[in-house]
Order: structure tokens, then sequence, then C-alpha cells
């Protein structure tokens, strides 16, 4: 579904993104495993297609299309969306409101109650500054179960989640796949990466290693933790 | 200049009203208070218990004196309508309000230009709230897409002890034309006054706003916010000013204008002031263009970049 070739991004003359390869199949959740400062939200922004980031080179293919050159709305429209690490606020704009922009037939309650919020509470609450981290990104995360993707990439999901939520929040990412969405799961939580079918792990914006979950995670222990190299050439 | 007949002219205004997405339904109820005037002519008054609508006809529009009587608390939001339909004309309201020691009140404020070329509305109020009173009063603006409008809107407002005055002016539905806009309001012990504008400047429209608050009172408390988005070759000025003149006044001001493009020219001047070292006074001020994170993330979900920013223009503004 996903085919990322030789992905390259450098800015001011560093190699952010250093000849990624990543093949994410249809119905996988795949997960990315990396420490903090290696990549990983990069990736997502530049499969994505976020302003400011541009690949210098390399290629990204959606079901085998070329899609390097497509705005955000034209990803968006061909099934691929982002739930970001630090969804945007926005004044004005109730949670139905957002989740409306997504949902295709109009059913938006169930999304909050996947993600273990209350509609009544939320429903008609602004996605701005006075609602918390941790429920900022759970309404994120049901607008992307609303949109149904083809492709959601998820940046650090758990993050700011409390423990109460987070198995809600897991269910939600599997209930999705389960209804045919394929997942690119962004996370430096080796816990949050067992749900993936395969992980890869990232180092200094490269994939090093591809494997279960098992493997993967054993590897980042046993390797990652202690490797002092962010953002230089993997050896 | 074409003349028209009462029922015309008070059918156009309901018509041009609910063109502009207005309720029309509200200026129809037997059961609210309204006031609805074109040019200089009063087209209905319907009081209530309660409250006191006094109008007097002036060469130019005309004088309100709206009474909310002692202790009166008015249900249902009190409408008052104020237009003109020619092209051209002058409608000038001289409205002095009187909301007794623990009124309450809501008024909704619709002011229709449907087909303005040239057209000058002003109002000059003289408002006093009355101790523990609480007066509501929002005011929406309809005009057309001719742009041919000077809207000039002065209040002077006096909040006694433990009084609420809130307003709310919008002005995002087509052209704003020319809005010069000067409410000042000066708050006594405990009173609280919370002041909102929104507009939406397109074309060449040329806004300046002056919110200004004199925390005078003990524990008085003030809000100025604003929230602007300029587009073409639209200009806006907004001085929001808090003072912070008696023990423990809290005031605040918050402007927001956001930049569409390259001609629009938006600037913010706060002043903030305190004279006691138990008084705060704050400010914050962010003008720049949209947030690109904000549109981004609306197009993630499938939105072209205009429609993003139309969503997030309509949020700001609603």
């Amino acid at each position: 579904m996903l085919v990322v070739e030789n992905l390259q991004l450098k800015l001011n003359g560093n190699a952010i993104i250093n000849g990624l390869d990543l093949h994410v199949g249809k119905g996988e959740i795949h997960g990315i495993l990396g420490e903090n400062g290696t990549g990983k939200t990069t990736i997502a922004n530049l499969i994505m297609g976020l302003s400011n980031y541009r690949p210098t080179g390399g290629r990204i293919l959606f079901e085998g299309e070329d899609i390097s050159g497509f705005s955000v709305s034209q990803r968006a429209k061909k099934g691929i969306t982002l739930a970001w690490q630090e969804p945007a606020r926005v004044e004005g704009l109730t949670v139905r409101d957002y989740l409306s922009l997504s949902a295709k037939n109009g059913q938006i309650e169930q999304y909050l109650l996947m993600v273990g919020m209350e509609p009544k509470q939320y429903m008609d609450r602004d996605i701005d500054a006075t609602l918390s981290g941790g429920e900022r990104k759970r309404i994120e995360m049901a607008s992307v179960l609303a949109m149904r993707p083809k492709l959601a990439i998820l940046d650090e999901p758990d993050s700011g989640i409390d423990i109460v939520a987070l198995p809600l929040l897991l269910n939600g990412i599997m209930e999705m796949n389960k209804q045919g969405s394929s997942v690119l799961l962004i996370t430096h939580s080796e816990k949050m990466a067992e749900i993936s079918h395969r992980v890869s792990i990232l180092c200094a914006g490269k994939i090093i290693r591809t494997g279960t979950p098992l493997e993967s995670s054993l590897w980042f222990k046993n390797n990652c933790l202690t490797c002092p190299h962010i953002n230089e050439p993997a050896h | 200049m074409i003349r028209y007949s009462v029922e015309e002219e008070y059918r156009g205004m309901i018509d041009a009203y609910q063109k502009a997405g207005g309720d029309e339904s509200v200026l129809k109820s037997k059961d609210a208070a309204k006031l609805v005037v074109h040019e200089n002519r009063v087209l209905a008054n319907d009081g209530i218990k309660g409250l006191k609508i006094d109008t007097e006809k002036t060469a130019s529009g005309v004088r309100v004196n709206f009474t909310v009587e002692k202790g009166v608390k008015i249900d249902r939001p009190v409408h008052l309508c104020f237009g003109l339909l020619p092209k051209e004309g002058l409608q000038e309201i001289i409205m002095k309000v009187d909301a007794q020691a623990g009124s309450e009140v809501s008024v909704v404020a619709h002011c229709i230009f449907p087909n303005a070329v040239k057209v000058i509305h002003k109002m000059d109020a003289d408002i006093n709230i009355g101790a523990n009173a609480k007066f509501d009063y929002k005011e929406t603006h309809y005009h057309g897409e001719g742009g041919g409008i000077e809207v000039i809107p002065r209040a002077k407002v006096r909040v006694e002890k433990g009084g609420v005055w809130q307003s709310t002016f919008a002005l995002s539905q087509g052209l704003v034309g020319k809005l010069d806009y000067d409410f000042e309001i000066f708050c006594l012990e405990k009173a609280v006054a919370e002041l909102v504008v929104k507009a939406y400047g397109r074309g060449s429209d040329d806004i300046k706003i002056v919110e200004k608050i004199h925390l005078d009172g003990r524990g008085a408390r003030g809000m100025a916010k604003s929230r602007l988005v300029l587009s073409d070759k639209a200009r806006a000025e907004v001085r929001g000013e808090t003072y912070g003149n008696a023990p423990y006044a809290r005031g605040h001001v918050d402007c927001m204008e956001l930049v569409n493009g390259n001609e629009a020219v938006a600037l913010a001047i706060p002043i903030v002031s305190v004279t006691y070292d138990t008084a705060k006074v704050t400010h914050e001020a962010a003008i720049g263009s949209i947030d690109r994170k904000q549109v981004e993330t609306l197009m993630a979900r499938g939105l072209d970049e205009d429609e993003a920013v139309d969503v997030i223009v309509r949020g700001i503004l609603k």
C-alpha cells in the first residue's frame, strides 16, 4: 500500500532522513520504533506532505502512485491521514464540527465513545486551549477513526494519554485496522509497538531493521537505549 | 430618493435580515419586546412589562430611551432592529439606557444595510448599569457586498457596584465598509465588563476599534477581546486599553488579528496600566497569518486549503 524509497531530507546541510526505505502492506499495522531525535515525526510529516517537509530525494508511492508532489489535501483524498503528536487547537471549532469533517456517515458519537469520551460532555466544546492535552489527543484519534482512512499515520498516539484511556485507544486502533485501515504507528514505546504486525527500528533517519514486534523490541532494548548516535549517519 | 410605505419598509427589513441569515421569527414574535427602526421611522415598538422603550424621531434618526425597571428580570431577549434599505442615507441612533438596580436583560441588536452604496450609520449610547444589574448586549451587522457603508458605534457605559456589562459586536456578513467602533466602560466596585468585537474585513474595508475599560472600583474586573480576520486590501487597527485604577482590579486585553494574503494590514495597540500594587492587568496580542498547522490539520481530513481557511475563519468569528 505504502512504499517509501530512498527518502531523504536535508535541512541546513544536515541529513535528517537519510535514505529511508519502508513498506506498509494493506491491512498492516506497521510500527516505527525509535528514540527521541531519530526522525520519527519527520517521517510522519513527509508522508503526509506537510509544508516545510519536502523530500530532497527519493519518492513516496501510495497504491502504486507517486504522491511525492501531492498536497496534504490530495493525499487525504487518496485515503491518507495523520494524527499529530501535538494536535492543533482551533478556536470556535467544536468537537462536533471537527468530527463531522471526517465522518462520512454522520454517526460521530460512536467515535468519541471508542476513545473513552462521553459525547454529551464533549460534543459542543471547542477544540481549543480549554481541553487538556490528553483530551485533545483522544479527539484527534476519534477524528481519524471517523475518517476510516486507507492509511492512518499515528504519531506517538499514546503520549499524554492516561492509563485508563490507553487500552481504549489501543482498541480503537485495532478496531480501525479490523475495518480495513492500514496503520503506520510511530512510537518510542515498545509496549505500544506490540499491537503492530511488524516493527521497524529507526536510527538517525534510516530504517535499520524490520521484524516481529518481539524481535524488534528486544533489539531496540539491547541496542538503541544505550546507543549515542542521534541524527548522525548509522554505522 | 425612493420612498417606501411603512409595510414595505417593515417587510423589506425582515426580508433583508432573513437573507443575511437572521431568524425572522424573532422579529415577528408577539412575545418578545422589540423595536424596529428604518431610517428615522419607528416601524414597531413592542414593549413588555418592566421595560420601557420611548422613541423620538429626529431629522436623521431616532432618540431612544431604554429603561429596565428596578429588579425586573426579562426572560426573553429584547430585539432592536435598525437599518436602511436605500442605497444612500444617514441613520443616527441616540440611545440612553438605564438598567436599574437588580435588573437583568439580554438585548440583541440587528443592523441591516443590504443595499448600501453611501450610507452612514451612527450610534451614540449613554448607558448606565445599576447596582447588581446585568446587561447583555449583542450587536450583529448584515451588510451587502457594496461596501459603501460607514458604521460609527460609540458608547459610554457606567457599571455600578456588582453590575455586569457584556457586549459582543459582530460584523462578518457582507463587506464591512468603514467601521469606527469606540466603547468606553467605567466599572465601579466589583463590577464586571466583558467586551468582544469580531469582524471579517475584505475588499478595501477599513476597521478601527477602540475598547477602553476603566477599572475604577475595588475588585472590578474587565476583559476586552477582539477577533479580526483580514483579506484582500482590508486594514484594521485595534486599541485595547485597560486601566486598573483600584485595589484588586483585574483586567485582560486579548487581541487576535489574522491576515490572509499580502496586502491586508493589521495593527494592534494594547495599553495596560495599573495604579495599585494589588491590581493586575494582562494582555495578549497575536497578529499574523492563519496558523499553518491548523490549516494542514483540516486538510489532512480531506478539505482543500481554501475550505480549511474558511472553517478556521468562521470559527474565530463565531
